[in-house]
């Protein structure tokens, strides 16, 4: 039952693969460094000089000293509107306040005045759509200008758009999901209503500031003049106006205030399942580095990596003998019991049976599910076709799209083509979706779609009875590929939301934890199945 | 030896008395105010009698509840510890004419010593050597400055009642006499009753020095002598025996008069004779002169016994129940050296305020006595004196026993009050205290030294931090978990008056780096154990968000919480408006005043209720701007504050 590794930790290959993923990694913390650097260093010295706290520190005042926090899109928006938006200018993630776990989502007033993006949207809606499905308490810490204006058709009028956060907000306050806002800058237009539809709202005096319309656009549209503190400052709203009702003398008061308001929530504590006493793995997580390709290309044992994140590599591996290209299994992380789906290969019928199957009894038990995807897809030619591999596949599909047990998926390699779909990739509802630096996503591998364009290039030259050097031919293929490179690169990925983060593969273990905590707060709900094609 | 023995006395020394009296077998009855029912020196004993109020006048020194308290228990004796009632004559009448045994001296012998100028004029006769100085009744205020005059000054104001250094003037010119006398009378009437006072020629460079004195009623002899010029205000802080620089001359010069002054008065029991000591050319013979005599347990008796191995305590309970004295002048050696220090809650830096608060934890070090009256948890009350402890060391050498001290001093750990430990560990290592070399006026002169205290390590603080947050407690391994960069949580500490700001950026369960204004120290846990900057973690005692650390010296660390701040609502408010409609029916402020929160404004008549309107903080009045009798809206308003300046 223990995993037995095979893996020569001091071997060239090792030390080889090790440092492909240093690298890979020092490119993701530059990013997120930049990200967590916000709007630059000029402006935030004039946000601390008003004596304002920066994000980062209101998030870590808010959160129980030491907590973990679980960043969700920490790179989001990286390398997208000229750089003009790191981070997408909202930190969101969830953190620990009072002992309970709860979604915090902060503007970043260094960028761009804390205005939306269309990414900044997306994150806001992604970190609204956990805190839903986890049933967190969410903490708005905000201070933001309201939606970019030159790209309000693009945040503004669809249906998953501004105006979704307020109606997130009253949905999840319907389902008694606390929304406690804590107003500590501007927070304009649209942005008024974060605190007017949150249960709770707390401002910061003489710093916090609630208008649907400001200062200049009242003088514009009605001649009045008036100052924003007047308009809309602390002492109007929880004195005169009742759209919030704490007063703050500062930053530091108005988050103590916050974790206060938490603590009155009366929250108890998630059911957690069958618990064990954690237990760290047998061999070392660090390791992971070293005992993972550097390349896609190369094969391994998945189980190399499971032996690296699961409590005493402990695994009880379920149908070990049938449908080998997947791996499926029992195993606990950090006490929490959960099943493993992963690839080691690429899918067959059988494997694929094997998933749905495996799938079904952790519906059955109630044990959340993690899946490591590493799949360049279903295998392809006429054997399988004729045997139903579309068929088998669509039963794991509809298993993994039905399942009502929480889902995490942890993309370890290659993430392509309908084994994307099978693994539980982001269309199918995945509490959280994880990226490794060295994982690769799109619809096929560039070299693949080259070739498919390449194909059909040749055959219309040919039948207009041309002739296509080789040299002609890699010519035409190389955008493609190069396309399809930058495009299936985890920080593109991240960047667009895609997934909720890249992170550190040596971390993974912990965040499987932090997840799985957090899925956990919401009650499991009893699965029905589609029909499966059999 | 008497079956049973009640003793009159709280704190460290009723624990004392205690201890000793069940060594040799005694019954022990404690007697305990309101304010001490839950007294160690109560737990300590057999039986214990509630004798009244926390106010000593309705407890402690009621004699005849004290002597009820006895009857009822069956006590044979009363031992009076010091203070209170035990240099009280009437009440060893009392006791006495109870058929109970008072353990001390008889209430002729209090009385001798009782009144200054009538102590020293007998003491005199007694061929003690006196200060010079003028002991007589006449108390006309130019007639006392003709003979301060005479003397030639400096001269010394006493209360002929006082004790304790009050009703005390030290007058260094003939212009300042009429008002030092003036004021050494007021506090003489205000503490004794009796403002009457002697003068005394003032001795420079004076050493207090005592001897101890034990007698049977007739013959006495002594235990060596105590030096106790470390005092601040006339009261002692360090006591110490032998005394630094004694020659055996000189010694048995000052014995043979304490013996003297003793058997002068038919002394029995346990006592002390005072000598002032013109230090200035080292100790000699022809330059001591009698003070008073206590006759009492001293405070310091403990230094005594370490030298000489005797019980005092064992001492008085034998001689007051009928036995000689247990050995002669002959018998009794000087081994070693012995200090005391005495450990009181008290704000050293507000200028020895006394302090009061729960004691959450209380250790001494091994290998030093402590001799004291309250326990972790235990309350030090305004009521009684804020002692805590004596600590006494001894070592067959003044060098070591002076190390041993200040060892004593920085392992003493006293959690939930300010104590005066720094400022005793900063005297204990004073060097012209070291070398022997002290006067009555060392504190005063050296005092800026020696009570300001070292700053707290960056260590000491990081620890601190780690305590008031929890992190220095096992968290999972996802404690200070986060994707790429690190969170830093910013923190204010209270360090005695100052605030502190600092970071805490945790990278792991046993990893944290607290960066301080001007420090960043690494906090790393290896085998269970924190290490501050590679040095192991002090000991420390938290309570709920106060952490005190002993590193050498307690430093207590609050957290600052946010929530702690004034509220908002109102506070700071320039304009008082009227809540709801209604008639003014007074004004109580006026332009110009000056009004703190909570100070009453307007009084405001409406649905049939007065409404007070209060001042929401501090500041000064602007302007008034309504009359009483005027009808007034809901938020008009009443009365403005000047703008605070910010």
């Amino acid at each position: 039952m223990k995993l037995q590794s095979q893996v020569v930790t001091g071997s060239e290959s090792f030390r080889a693969n090790r440092e492909a993923h240093l690298a890979a990694l020092a490119e993701i913390r530059a990013a997120a460094d930049r990200a967590a650097a916000g709007g630059g260093e000029t402006a935030r010295a004039r946000h601390v000089a008003r004596g304002k706290m920066l994000p980062r520190d209101r998030v870590a005042g808010l959160l129980d000293p030491g907590s973990a926090f679980l960043e969700i899109g920490a790179v989001a928006a990286h390398g997208l509107y000229e750089g003009a938006a790191p981070g997408a200018g909202l930190i969101a993630g969830i953190g620990q306040v009072m002992g309970h776990q709860v979604m915090v989502l902060a503007n970043d007033a260094t960028v761009k005045g804390g205005t939306y993006y269309p990414m900044t949207v997306k994150k806001h809606l992604r970190a609204q759509e956990i805190a839903e499905q986890n049933r967190l308490p969410c903490v708005y810490l905000v201070d933001s200008g309201g939606a970019n204006l030159p790209n309000q058709d693009e945040v503004f009028p669809d249906r998953d758009h501004f105006g979704r956060i307020f109606y997130n907000q009253a949905r999840m306050s319907a389902q008694n999901i606390a929304q406690i806002a804590v107003v500590m800058g501007s927070c304009t237009a649209g942005g008024a209503y974060v605190p007017a539809m949150s249960d709770v709202a707390i401002i910061v005096k003489e710093q916090g500031t609630i208008f649907l319309a400001g200062p200049p656009l009242v003088r514009a549209a009605t001649g009045e003049v008036v100052t924003a503190e007047d308009l809309g400052g602390g002492d109007v709203h929880t004195r005169l106006s009742g759209v919030a009702d704490y007063l703050a003398e500062d930053d530091a008061h108005a988050l103590a205030l916050a974790r206060r308001a938490v603590a009155g929530l009366n929250l108890v504590a998630p059911a957690l399942g069958a618990v064990q006493p954690p237990e760290p793995p047998a061999y070392d997580p660090e390791e992971i580095l070293g005992v993972v390709p550097a390349g896609l290309r190369t094969p391994y044992d998945i189980r190399e990596v499971i032996a690296r994140l699961v409590d005493g590599s402990r695994f009880d591996e379920f149908k070990a003998r049938f449908g080998d290209t997947l791996v499926t299994g029992f195993a606990h992380v950090e006490g929490l019991p959960l099943g493993i789906v992963a690839n080691n290969g690429v899918l067959f019928s059988e494997a694929a049976q094997k998933g749905a199957h495996f799938i079904e009894l952790c519906a059955q038990r109630r044990i959340p599910l993690v899946f490591l995807q590493n799949i360049t897809g279903f295998m392809v030619g006429r054997k399988y076709e004729n045997d139903g591999i579309a068929r088998h596949g669509a039963k794991m599909v509809t298993a993994v799209a039905t399942t009502e047990v929480p889902k995490i998926t942890l993309l370890v390699g290659g993430s392509f083509g309908a084994g994307n779909y099978g693994m539980a990739g982001r269309a199918y509802g995945p509490r959280f979706l994880w990226t490794w630096p060295n994982a690769r996503i799109g619809v096929m591998g560039g070299e693949q779609a080259a070739g498919v364009l390449a194909q059909v290039r040749r055959e219309g030259i040919e039948r207009a009875g041309g002739a296509w050097s080789a040299e002609e031919e890699e010519a035409f293929k190389r955008p493609t590929i190069e396309m399809f490179e930058t495009q299936s690169h985890p920080l593109y990925a991240s960047a667009r939301l895609w997934d909720d983060g890249v992170i550190d593969p040596r971390r993974s273990r912990d965040v499987l934890a932090l997840s799985l905590r957090a899925a956990l707060n919401a009650p499991v709900a009893e699965t029905r199945f589609g029909v499966f094609r059999m | 030896m008497f079956h049973t023995l009640l003793i009159a006395n709280r704190g460290e020394i009723a624990c004392r008395i205690a201890r000793t009296a069940r060594a040799l077998g005694c019954r022990v009855v404690a007697v305990y105010s309101e304010a001490d029912a839950g007294a160690a020196h109560v737990a300590l004993a057999d039986v214990a009698v509630p004798i009244g109020g926390a106010s000593p006048a309705d407890s402690y020194l009621r004699g005849d509840r004290i002597i009820a308290a006895a009857q009822a228990t069956g006590a044979q004796a009363i031992h009076p510890g010091y203070g209170f009632l035990s240099e009280n004559p009437e009440f060893v009448e009392a006791v006495t004419a109870a058929g109970l045994v008072f353990v001390g001296p008889s209430a002729p012998a209090i009385r001798a010593m009782g009144l200054k100028d009538a102590a020293k004029r007998l003491m005199a006769e007694a061929g003690v050597p006196v200060v010079p100085g003028y002991h007589g009744p006449e108390q006309d205020p130019a007639f006392l400055a003709a003979q301060a005059e005479a003397l030639g000054y400096p001269v010394l104001i006493k209360a002929v009642a006082g004790g304790g250094g009050k009703g005390m003037r030290q007058v260094a010119r003939a212009a300042d006499f009429a008002t030092a006398l003036e004021g050494a009378r007021a506090e003489a009437r205000g503490a004794f009753g009796n403002d009457a006072v002697l003068i005394e020629k003032f001795v420079a460079s004076p050493r207090h020095i005592e001897v101890q004195v034990f007698g049977d009623g007739s013959r006495a002899l002594h235990l060596f002598e105590r030096d106790c010029s470390l005092q601040r205000r006339h009261q002692k802080v360090i006591e110490e025996a032998p005394a630094p620089g004694m020659t055996a001359e000189m010694r048995a010069a000052m014995g043979q008069a304490a013996v003297r002054a003793a058997e002068a008065i038919g002394y029995s029991g346990a006592g002390t004779v005072e000598f002032i000591v013109d230090g200035s050319d080292g100790l000699r013979p022809d330059r001591f002169w009698f003070m008073e005599m206590n006759t009492r347990l001293q405070v310091e008796h403990p230094v005594t016994e370490l030298v000489t191995g005797i019980d005092l305590v064992e001492w008085q309970l034998r001689v007051a129940a009928g036995e000689p004295l247990p050995c002669a002048q002959a018998d009794l050696r000087l081994t070693g050296h012995a200090f005391e220090a005495r450990l009181y809650a008290e704000d050293v830096p507000a200028g020895f305020l006394p302090a009061t608060g729960r004691i959450g934890h209380l250790a001494f070090p091994d290998g030093v006595r402590a001799d004291s009256g309250v326990r972790s948890g235990d309350v030090i009350s305004p009521h009684y004196d804020p002692m805590i402890a004596k600590l006494i060391v001894h070592g067959p050498t003044r060098a070591i026993a002076r190390l041993r001290l200040v060892s004593a001093l920085r392992q003493t750990q006293v959690a939930g009050t300010v104590t005066n430990l720094g400022f005793l560990a900063a005297l204990a290592s004073h060097d012209g205290f070291a070398a022997g070399q002290v006067d009555t006026g060392l504190i005063a002169r050296d005092l800026a030294q020696l009570v300001s205290l070292p700053e707290p390590a960056p260590q000491v603080l990081a620890q601190a931090a780690l305590a008031l947050t929890g992190l220095d407690r096992p968290g999972g391994p996802q404690r200070g978990f986060t994707l790429w960069a690190p969170l830093e949580q910013a923190l204010v500490l209270r360090v005695g008056p100052d605030e502190l700001p600092l970071r805490l950026r945790v990278l792991g369960p046993d990893h944290v780096t607290v960066i301080l204004p001007e420090a960043e120290v690494q906090a790393e846990r290896s085998a269970g154990h924190w290490r501050y900057d590679g040095q192991p973690a002090a000991p420390q005692h938290l309570e709920v968000d106060r952490v005190t650390v002993f590193a050498g010296q307690a430093v207590a660390v609050a957290r600052v919480d946010p929530l702690d701040r004034a509220a908002a609502q109102g506070a700071g408010s320039a304009l008082v408006v009227a809540p709801m409609p209604g008639r003014v029916v007074a004004v109580f402020a006026k332009p110009g005043q000056s009004v703190a929160a909570g100070d009453r404004l307007a009084l405001l008549e409406a649905m049939k209720m007065e409404h007070t309107l209060c001042a929401a903080r501090d500041g000064q009045v602007a302007e008034v701007l309504v009359e009483a009798g005027a009808q007034v809206e809901a938020g008009a308003a009443l009365i403005r504050l000047e703008e605070e300046e910010t």
